[in-house]
């Protein structure tokens, strides 16, 4: 019996301890400043950084207010509804002071101290400097207040506790800057710091473990994103024309390059926030992420194409809907790319292929971009498959597997969440 | 090489090859001239039709994709002496400027209209985005997508 209260005791010793070790502190409401009162360079310089961010794609719905929120983000432990980041009083930032933005960044705890999901990104934020901070802090509260209160988010149920993220953030989060390598150059250390902070490419592009945290130790191997597969970035990148920096550059900024195909999915708005941004920062985040990428052989640009053009229903299939855009080395953006070049074609899973031959590519606003229709009414499951396992065979190496249950899946996600 | 193709509930026997697109079988075989070719590449939407309750623009799909599919085209939602609740509610909001992009977009209406049967505005944007209109029209497309929505809901509340 002793026993047994002993026991209880510890319990109940240790479930309060861990209450009280878990308890940020509140930070008490801001009377709301008007935007008068940042500096109009100050909020310009936070309107690049938040291009740089990408904070619209997470925290903008299609068509809805602008970082008003209430995107549902998949994750494997549930949706997570992107919040309202508006300078609204009762629904938006609008009662957070600069200290509360800044503990969110660096910590990841909401002003009235609960603790935020890691959907959103603080893992990488947490490297910002207090000054860009500051400046995406004036540049949020200088937008339009837009009153859009966030949604539930239905996740796996023990994790409505949010102070289980406690044990995420003891385990997995490392706060604070990171020190500059000095054996690199001053492009290079500038590409490091917004590649693996602000722009936290690491989120989608390295794979994460069971508990939803990167993989530190294979940051780049490639990861997933929104049902999308996030391409490896280090050596072992699909691409068949080795990445150079002025490659990725251009990609990064136009969101195309013709030696590698278009940006879809969730990195095609991507691409069109980084056109805003400086050619030198975007120049210094492709020398970064160009380090980590080995060059690779040439070869496989000029390999035999040692298949037959007719003959079989992806054949077929391919010389009467892909060939007139994807056959005649018309140039991209307009033309299609040469599949022998195009990542999707060469990537280890088909994904991303299987997605955009059913979804397209849809126009883009304002910019050139490529585009494609969609074949998601047109082609039976069986057909598609034949088309992609010749498009495999033709233009990269070996065949994919499991693509019936790829292309059944890839159907399922597009019914759920639509177009890309 | 003979195919047999089913357009509007009917069955069609058509000897073309199968790399044709379904676009040229339906208008110069099958003489349904809704369908209109537009750009020829899958950009504009002006061949749309519904295959399987799903939307494809017709100049970009080979009759050998079609075997055993339904396919429907704006000639399978009514007619001028009879016409459809679509028809019927572009022809009320006076919808069509040039006329060029609206069997395209009744087409992708359509498909909507299945799936959602009272979409919001927001939901008709999204549907109809891979569609042009040069003419500028599209504020009197979405009133004319709305309408038919109320229309065939209106239809379907005086049948109970």
């Amino acid at each position: 019996m002793r026993f047994w209260i002993i026991c209880l005791c510890i319990v109940v010793a240790g479930l309060a301890a861990f209450y009280l070790a878990t308890s940020p502190k509140r930070i008490p409401p801001m009377v709301s400043a008007s935007s008068d009162s940042f500096d109009a360079a100050l909020i310009s310089r936070g309107e690049a950084l938040a291009a740089i961010g990408n904070c619209d794609s997470c925290h903008t719905t299609r068509g809805g207010a602008r970082f008003a929120g209430g995107r549902g983000i998949p994750t494997p432990f549930g949706t997570i509804y992107s919040t309202n980041i508006t300078p609204d009083q009762d629904t938006g930032l609008g009662t957070w002071s600069e200290e509360a933005f800044q503990r969110a960044m660096r910590e990841g705890i909401a002003r009235d101290g609960h603790y935020l999901y890691p959907a959103f990104p603080y893992d990488h934020f947490t490297r910002l400097t207090a000054q860009d901070n500051q400046a995406l802090y004036a540049y949020l509260m200088s937008r339009p207040a837009v009153r859009d209160l966030a949604r539930d988010n239905p996740v796996w149920f023990p994790l409505k506790f949010r102070r289980l993220v406690a044990v995420w953030n003891w385990l997995f989060l490392k706060k604070g800057l990171q020190p500059e390598d000095p054996a690199q150059t001053a492009d290079w250390n500038r590409g490091a710091y917004l590649v693996n902070g602000l722009g936290h490419c690491g989120a989608c592009h390295t794979p994460r473990n069971l508990l939803g945290a990167e993989s530190t130790n294979r940051a780049f191997a490639g990861g997933r994103a929104e049902g999308w597969d996030a391409y490896a970035l280090d050596g072992t990148s699909p691409a068949p024309v080795a990445w150079t920096v002025d490659s990725l550059t251009a990609f990064l900024k136009t969101g195309w390059h013709a030696e590698h195909g278009d940006a879809r999915g969730p990195m095609a708005p991507v691409t069109e926030d980084l056109g805003r941004v400086a050619d030198s920062d975007v120049h210094a985040m492709a020398t970064y992420i160009g380090s980590n990428m080995r060059s690779r052989s040439v070869e496989r640009r000029h390999r035999p194409k040692a298949l037959s053009s007719t003959g079989s229903i992806g054949a077929e299939v391919f010389a009467a809907s892909c060939a007139d855009c994807h056959g005649g080395g018309e140039p991209l953006p307009f033309g299609g790319i040469d599949f022998a070049l195009s990542s999707a074609v060469n990537a280890p899973e088909p994904r991303n292929i299987i997605l955009v031959t059913l979804a397209g590519l849809p126009a883009a606003d304002g910019r050139a971009a490529g585009m494609m229709p969609g074949f998601e009414g047109a082609i039976s499951n069986e057909d598609l498959a034949a088309l992609l396992q010749y498009l495999r065979l033709r233009f990269s190496y070996e065949p994919w597997n499991n693509l019936g249950a790829s292309i059944k899946t890839a159907r399922r996600a597009l019914k759920e969440t639509g177009p890309p | 090489m003979s195919l047999i193709l089913n357009v509007n509930g009917t069955d069609h026997e058509v000897s073309a090859d199968p790399q044709t697109p379904l676009l040229y079988v339906l208008r110069n075989d099958l003489r349904l001239n809704a369908a209109k070719f537009g750009c020829g590449l899958g950009q504009c939407g002006s061949c749309t039709v519904v295959i399987d309750g799903k939307p494809a623009t017709s100049c970009t799909v080979p009759i050998l994709l079609l075997k055993g599919r339904r396919i429907t085209t704006l000639e399978g939602l009514g007619s001028m002496q009879s016409p459809g609740v679509l028809q019927r509610a572009f022809i009320d909001m006076q919808a069509a400027q040039c006329g060029y992009c609206i069997a395209g977009m009744m087409m992708r209406a359509h498909a909507l209209l299945t799936s959602v049967p009272d979409p919001s505005d927001a939901q008709i944007r999204t549907a109809l985005e891979p569609n042009l209109c040069r003419c500028g029209t599209h504020m009197r497309i979405i009133a004319a997508v709305r309408r038919a929505s109320q229309l065939s809901l209106e239809l379907q509340q005086a049948r109970r």
